[in-house]
């Protein structure tokens, strides 16, 4: 058979519950033997996904196809396919050798028989009980649990029980196995003894894998291709290699593997900015572009102060076994270091990041981000400018007493002095004034681009700190000096420490 | 302090107090009684009377009438048992694997008549009974007390069902599925067996009390039926007999063990765990 044939594949797959979306409009293949994993924080529809395949779930709408045949409607024990369970789902009632014949023992197999008169007669016919013996016993060697027989599978520790729920799926010899986060419950070391067992199964037996996970560790691990999920969408497809080297976007960036993800701005050809400094980059992306910036901890090079691109302090350094991780601060932006070199906290050092080693990833620019903080009138410092704002968003329910304090629903006085902010201004509700006094804020205008039906302008504020990106009808010149005004309502704030309490 | 502190075992003291005071004397008692006649006429109870002898069972195996009861009590302990199952297994199934929020209100429903007067609801099947004319029919008299017992004990065969059938685990029906088994082999295969003590507790709650509440075969009986519960009754309050009626007690009760350990028997398949106690 073609080792590129697709085995399965979901054309435009919904599922919908209750109205809400958990997986939307999804296409996907795999191909035959392949071991494939859906990774994804819980609640991203990986879970869903599989659980369609598997057949326990009806798409809402498109199709499934398996070996080119539509299976959408087709019920889970119709399909060539079968489920390890996240808990197991062993059968309590019965033995190991009953687990594991379970599926063997309702297997009907269509036999064709010729009789004397030359007649044509086709017999369903069970697996003898020697076959099934014959079946069961491979399989429990295969997962190590040869005389586990006749145990009770309520006497089994989670590791036995866990071979045990992949014996009794893959003794059926299903053209695809299906896997729900099988190792969750295990511990750390007998996790990664499966991961490889997995593995190494898998190459033995040439069944199809789809793997589920929120591990990416695992993912990496065992797949030969990782399909990342978010919100019921899939954000990337890829080898392990592909998805940690070159991440789509920030999202799975950070996902898969420890990651620096910075704000930046493209300022000339294959150059970005980022942390106030100008680095070079090998992604050509146009020029004023906003993009998302990746640089994983172990390309950050640490050196002694004054010998690298920028310099800043060391604030903690954690021994992690085989490395240390150290996070160096430069003005108010962390970078996280993994270097086998010990750097003391509070020692000045410099780095250097290759241009190899910057990921670059276009910005879905929907909205501006700002980091502020609250002042002691209530308004709200950012992008080097003071705006008026509503502090009460901060807390469900609150109000502001007569001395400007913050009381919350409980009744909570709170003092909301220098407390840090996450400040967000829709693109359209910037307003640009034509001088420089009027406004909360002052800067020049860097870049106007014309978008279809309006003008996308970049004002970047004087210290060249921060860039306002205004959606505008008017159009403007480039390099005007202007200020910006943001209405009290249209800025929208959230803590920064979550649940501050 | 130390004089003041209570070691565990003195907390069961109360315990073991109730026990022998309200278990093990009554049953000595019982077994006294059985065991003795008095000489006197008039039966006095007075235990310097007593003298040992068999004669109580031997009389009672003796009358025909006796071995009737028992095959009665059983024969109908053992239909009403199976009725209730066949009624209440698919009750139990449907609420429990309902997601409709009605669910809790359904099971209600089913379960209040457990609320009302035992002696009410039976009085009530009467009325009913008769009204549909079945009750005018010596022929039907078995049959009457059939239904009462059904109507009366279905509530203490749903309750149990339910309760196993509601915590079933949902992934172990569907990795049933997922192995090829369809709707039925996966309910016959999987949903029976892992309800089993439910079905264990249902038989007790129902087969036990049949035997004996004697008040709906005669309320319904029509005078017709008689059961082991009657015969110790009559023994009691009508003939002042109290040795007999402690054998007959005492009969009772070996039969009734010895309906367990078949009971026990069927369920010795379970995980035993989940088997309330694990006392059959």
């Amino acid at each position: 058979m073609d080792k590129e044939e697709k085995i399965i594949e979901l054309i435009d797959v919904e599922k919908q519950f209750d109205g809400t979306v958990a997986v939307e409009k999804m296409n996907l293949y795999v191909r035959k033997g392949e071991f494939v994993t859906l990774l994804g924080p819980s609640g991203c529809g990986k879970s869903t996904t599989l659980r369609m395949i598997a057949g326990f779930e009806l798409p809402t709408s498109g199709k499934i196809l398996l070996n080119g045949k539509d299976i959408t409607n087709v019920p889970p024990y119709e399909r060539p396919i079968n489920t390890v369970f996240q808990r197991y789902a062993l059968f309590p009632h019965l033995n190991v050798y009953d687990n594991i014949a379970y599926g063997l023992k309702l297997k009907r197999f269509r036999n064709t028989y010729e009789t004397a008169d030359g007649k044509k007669v086709v017999k369903k016919e069970k697996l003898s009980k020697a076959e099934i013996d014959q079946k069961v016993s491979r399989v429990l060697k295969l997962v190590d649990l040869e005389e586990f027989e006749k145990r009770d599978v309520t006497t089994l520790s989670g590791g036995q029980q866990q071979r045990i729920a992949i014996a009794r799926a893959i003794v059926n010899e299903p053209e695809i196995l299906l896997l729900d986060e099988p190792l969750g419950a295990l511990d750390l070391k007998m996790r990664q003894d499966m991961q490889l067992e997995l593995k190494q199964m898998h190459d033995k037996l040439g069944i199809t894998f789809i793997y589920v996970t929120h591990d990416q560790e695992e993912a990496l691990t065992m797949s030969d291709t990782i399909v990342v999920m978010k919100d019921g969408q899939i954000q990337q497809i890829g080898t392990p290699k592909d998805i940690y080297n070159e991440p789509k976007n920030a999202f799975v960036a950070d996902f898969i593997g420890e990651s620096n993800i910075f704000s930046g701005t493209i300022v000339g050809n294959r150059k970005v900015r980022f942390i106030n400094k100008i680095f070079d980059c090998v992604d050509d992306f146009p020029l004023n572009e906003k993009v998302d910036v990746v640089v994983r901890p172990e390309d950050v090079y640490l050196v002694d102060e004054g010998k690298g691109q920028i310099t800043g302090e060391i604030v903690s350094s954690i021994f992690k076994g085989v490395h240390y991780e150290m996070t160096l601060l430069v003005g108010k932006t962390e970078i996280v270091i993994q270097d086998t070199q010990e750097r003391k906290v509070g020692e000045r050092c410099s780095v250097i990041i290759k241009p190899d080693d910057i990921h670059i990833m276009a910005k879905e620019f929907t909205v501006n981000r700002y980091d502020g903080y609250i002042t002691k009138k209530n308004t709200v410092c950012f992008a080097d400018g003071e705006f008026e704002c509503d502090v009460t968003q901060l807390y469900e329910g609150s109000h502001l007493d007569e001395e400007g304090y913050l009381v919350t629903a409980e009744g909570e006085k709170i003092d909301l002095t220098d407390v840090d902010v996450k400040v967000e201004v829709g693109l359209k509700d910037v307003e640009i004034i034509d001088n420089d006094e009027d406004g909360d804020a002052c800067g020049t205008i860097i870049s106007i681009v014309y978008k279809g039906d309006h003008y996308q302008v970049i004002i970047r504020t004087d210290d060249e700190e921060e860039d306002f990106v205004v959606d505008t009808e008017y159009t403007w010149n480039e390099n005007d000096r202007v200020s910006v005004r943001i209405p009290k309502d249209k800025i929208f704030l959230s803590l920064k420490q979550e649940a501050k309490k | 302090m130390k004089a003041l502190s209570f070691s565990r075992k003195h907390l069961g003291i109360p315990y073991a107090l109730f026990i022998a005071l309200f278990v093990v004397l009554p049953l000595l008692l019982i077994i006294l009684f059985a065991f003795t006649v008095e000489d006197a006429e008039i039966a006095t109870n007075n235990i310097s009377a007593f003298s040992f002898s068999f004669e109580n069972f031997i009389d009672f195996f003796g009358k025909s009438a006796n071995i009737r009861a028992i095959y009665i009590s059983f024969g109908l302990a053992v239909i009403t048992t199976v009725i209730c199952l066949l009624i209440a297994y698919p009750v139990a199934y449907i609420l429990a694997r309902s997601k409709s929020k009605s669910r809790n209100v359904f099971l209600m429903l089913f379960i209040l008549p457990m609320w009302i007067n035992f002696v009410l609801r039976t009085a009530a099947m009467k009325e009913l009974l008769f009204a549909i004319g079945f009750y005018r029919s010596n022929r039907l008299s078995l049959v009457n007390t059939v239904i009462g017992m059904v109507y009366d004990y279905l509530p203490f065969t749903i309750l149990p069902l339910y309760t196993v059938l509601i915590k079933l685990d949902k992934n172990v029906l569907e990795a049933s599925a997922d192995l090829g088994a369809t709707g039925p082999q996966t309910f016959w295969k999987v949903v029976v067996p892992l309800s089993g003590p439910g079905i264990v507790s249902a038989v007790t709650m129902v087969l036990l009390p049949t035997t004996t509440s004697y008040v709906i075969s005669d309320t319904l009986g029509n005078g017709n039926v008689t059961i082991i519960g009657k015969l110790i009754e009559d023994q009691f309050t009508t003939m002042f007999d109290w040795h007999a009626g402690s054998a007959i007690a005492m009969i009772l009760l070996v039969l009734i063990f010895l309906t367990m350990l078949i009971t026990g028997k069927f369920s010795s398949g379970e995980e035993v765990n989940t088997r309330g106690g694990g006392l059959w």
